[in-house]
């Protein structure tokens, strides 16, 4: 499949009853609203290992996921595959689950992480804080003309990755439009 | 690599491949002698008080939020207390089969991957082996088969749960009083292709469970292993139930302390003590007190308590289990691994025979009675007893709500077994290596804790170890991302 046609996945994953724990499964019920063609959303708690079957069915796999500690509003970055021994729960990383799907299913799909910075997690509640809402918004704002033309390197769609930095950091639109152009 | 100092504190922070949030301290004295060895859970707290005030009809749906890891056993066990709620109790052979296929699918999903992905590298490549290899890349390394059969095993579970409880996220096949929809015929099919498949890869399963620990026996007798209380809920006539029955308590020696007790009376025979070093409740058999009183579930007690099997296959297996223990309770806590296995061929027994039951086609999904205010509901999820408590108002609103999740009954168990294996294996030693923690480590992975109703965000750890010495420092802190 020539690069720019291929099938889409995105997978938000997080607890919306953990406050902005939330912001995964938020934005995948965003993107499947727009109801894109060759773009299929799925959403849990959490990644896990039956993940990597879905994924190895797909050409281009997009990770939606809170960021405890990540830039504001939100970071984009291509992931590779990597074996790892952090296994520490049932939800695996996104780097491991892209290994699953090469290394069990001859995958060659590639990955990208869209982290939304979160505030609030320790206390349960289904709200997204306000400042976890604008990152939202940011993040959908960045990653839906993506979705439409299948195109996620860093001149696609305005080219607002951040290139210097190995990955997309956005500051907000107008900076990161600056930075790129 | 843990170093040691004059000082003599370990921490283990996070203990891997085990759920959610946690921490591990081993106080040793100036000789390197375990003073105490105490597992501590970061429990989230204040959901009773979230879930105050919303509609009850709202409840099963919310507590799956409670956990990201089983938010099935939340909601079935949420449900089965609606029911009651609303007069529903007697629920329609559809709808009854159909949440009880949900549940067989929830516990052959995370039975399997606990046992591939979780524990299986200690089984196969052994405790003390590279901790580079011991883990889930060395299982693809050197076993891609057993890692792609746990994938497709979990993926399987996975697809029984969305086809009889919706969406993951917004799972709400259960509703008050029924299901809110039956099973079509091309999702049975499209189940029952695989079906033979499952049933194979889950023989071969219980076949390495087993096979190891009879091979090991020596080694893991001992091992961490104490002799305890046991729990579950047991059928009316005895056997094995995961979703509905009576509470069953033994002792060591297998003697009932009480039987067939209602779940709407578990309060007369279930207190919980509060301990001022955890966060977490220390539940106990109220005759027995909180010294004697505690106890365990998951798969090890709900082995021992049951008087069989209602599937030919799992029940010669159970046979086959007790018999090394002459018909007594089992208290090896490595043990845990081959009845999980046990559970897992029971489930997927299980499913093969509710596919091909033509109820789960049926049109009749919902009952209704008279409303109560209180209820009680009793589920084994796949780790344990699970109990539900809830209280409305006269305006339909949560006004109280009670939990006891499956690990906070094994709180005193996991730290008993902490304390012994830290005793076996690090006490003494002069220089305490990452094989002698991954021991401690080994043991409380044996009860499949969950120790997460947590978030799981980018940059969260879940659990960690200190090393601490006699003067209270912090003398080396463990952690895995």
């Amino acid at each position: 499949m020539p690069e720019g046609t291929a099938d889409i996945l995105l997978i938000g994953y997080g607890n919306p009853g953990r406050l902005d724990d939330g912001l995964g499964p938020a934005i995948a019920a965003r993107v499947a609203e727009l109801d894109l063609a060759d773009v299929t959303v799925d959403s849990d708690y959490q990644l896990t290992v039956e993940d990597a079957a879905a994924i190895a069915e797909h050409e281009v796999v997009i990770f939606a996921d809170a960021d405890a500690a990540g830039p504001e509003p939100f970071s984009f970055r291509p992931v590779e595959p990597q074996r790892g021994d952090g296994f520490s729960t049932h939800s695996i990383e996104p780097a491991a689950v892209l290994a699953l799907a090469r290394d069990l299913f001859n995958a060659s799909t590639r990955g990208y992480i869209l982290g939304i910075r979160g505030y609030e997690f320790n206390e349960f509640g289904e709200a997204l804080s306000e400042k976890a809402r604008a990152n939202l918004h940011s993040a959908l704002d960045f990653i839906e003309p993506r979705l439409r033309q299948r195109d996620f390197e860093p001149s696609a769609a305005g080219g607002d990755l951040h290139p210097t930095r190995g990955y997309a950091t956005i500051n907000g639109e107008q900076a990161c439009a600056t930075e790129s152009t | 690599m843990v170093s040691t100092s004059d000082a003599k504190r370990i921490v283990i922070e996070p203990v891997t491949r085990v759920e959610g949030h946690g921490k591990v301290t081993i106080l040793l004295d100036e000789a390197n002698r375990v003073q105490q060895a105490r597992l501590h859970i970061v429990e989230f707290r204040g959901f009773e008080r979230f879930i105050q005030g919303r509609p009850y009809w709202e409840v099963p749906v919310l507590v799956q939020r409670l956990c990201g890891i089983c938010p099935v056993s939340h909601h079935l066990c949420a449900a089965k207390a609606v029911d009651r709620l609303v007069g529903g109790e007697s629920l329609t052979p559809t709808a009854e089969k159909m949440r009880r296929l949900m549940h067989y699918g929830q516990f052959f999903q995370s039975h399997t991957l606990h046992f591939f992905h979780l524990c299986s590298p200690d089984l196969l490549f052994g405790f003390d082996s590279d901790p580079a290899l011991r883990n889930v890349v060395g299982v693809i390394q050197k076993h891609p088969d057993l890692a792609k059969q746990a994938v497709m095993m979990r993926k399987f579970g996975q697809e029984v749960i969305k086809v009889t409880a919706g969406k993951k996220i917004h799972g709400t096949g259960a509703i008050p009083g029924g299901i809110n929809k039956n099973l079509s015929i091309e999702e049975r099919d499209a189940l029952l292709n695989d079906m033979d498949q499952m049933l194979q890869w889950s023989r071969g399963a219980l076949r390495i469970a087993r096979d190891y620990t009879l091979q090991h026996l020596e080694e893991v007798r001992d091992f961490g292993s104490f002799e305890s209380n046991h729990l579950s809920i047991v059928r009316a006539d005895g056997a094995l139930d995961i979703y509905d029955g009576g509470l069953r308590a033994i002792d060591a020696d297998g003697n009932r302390i009480f039987d067939h007790v209602g779940n709407q009376a578990y309060l007369e025979q279930i207190a919980e003590e509060v301990k001022s070093w955890s966060y977490m409740k220390f539940p106990f058999i109220r005759s027995l007190g909180p010294e004697d009183g505690w106890y365990r579930v998951g798969p090890l007690a709900r082995i021992n308590t049951c008087d069989f099997i209602d599937t030919p296959e799992a029940d010669g297996a159970r046979k086959e289990f007790m018999a090394l223990t002459e018909g007594k309770p089992n208290h090896i806590t490595m043990a845990y691994h081959w009845a999980r296995m046990i559970e897992t061929l029971h489930a997927a027994e299980k499913i093969r025979d509710l596919l091909n039951d033509p109820d789960l086609q049926g049109e009749d999904l919902v009952v209704k009675g008279e409303k109560r205010r209180e209820a009680v509901g009793i589920i084994e999820a796949p780790r344990g007893t699970l109990f539900h408590h809830y209280r409305i108002n006269e305006n339909d609103q949560v006004v109280m709500a009670n939990l006891i999740v499956s690990t906070t009954s094994n709180n005193e168990p996991m730290n008993r077994a902490v304390r012994k294996v830290a005793e076996q294996h690090i006490s003494g030693n002069a220089e305490i290596t990452e094989g002698m923690l991954n021991h401690v480590e080994v043991a409380i992975r044996a009860y499949d804790p969950c120790l997460s109703c947590a978030t799981h965000a980018l940059g969260r750890m879940p659990l960690t170890v200190e090393l601490v010495d006699h003067e209270g420092k912090v003398i080396d802190r463990r952690a895995k991302d």
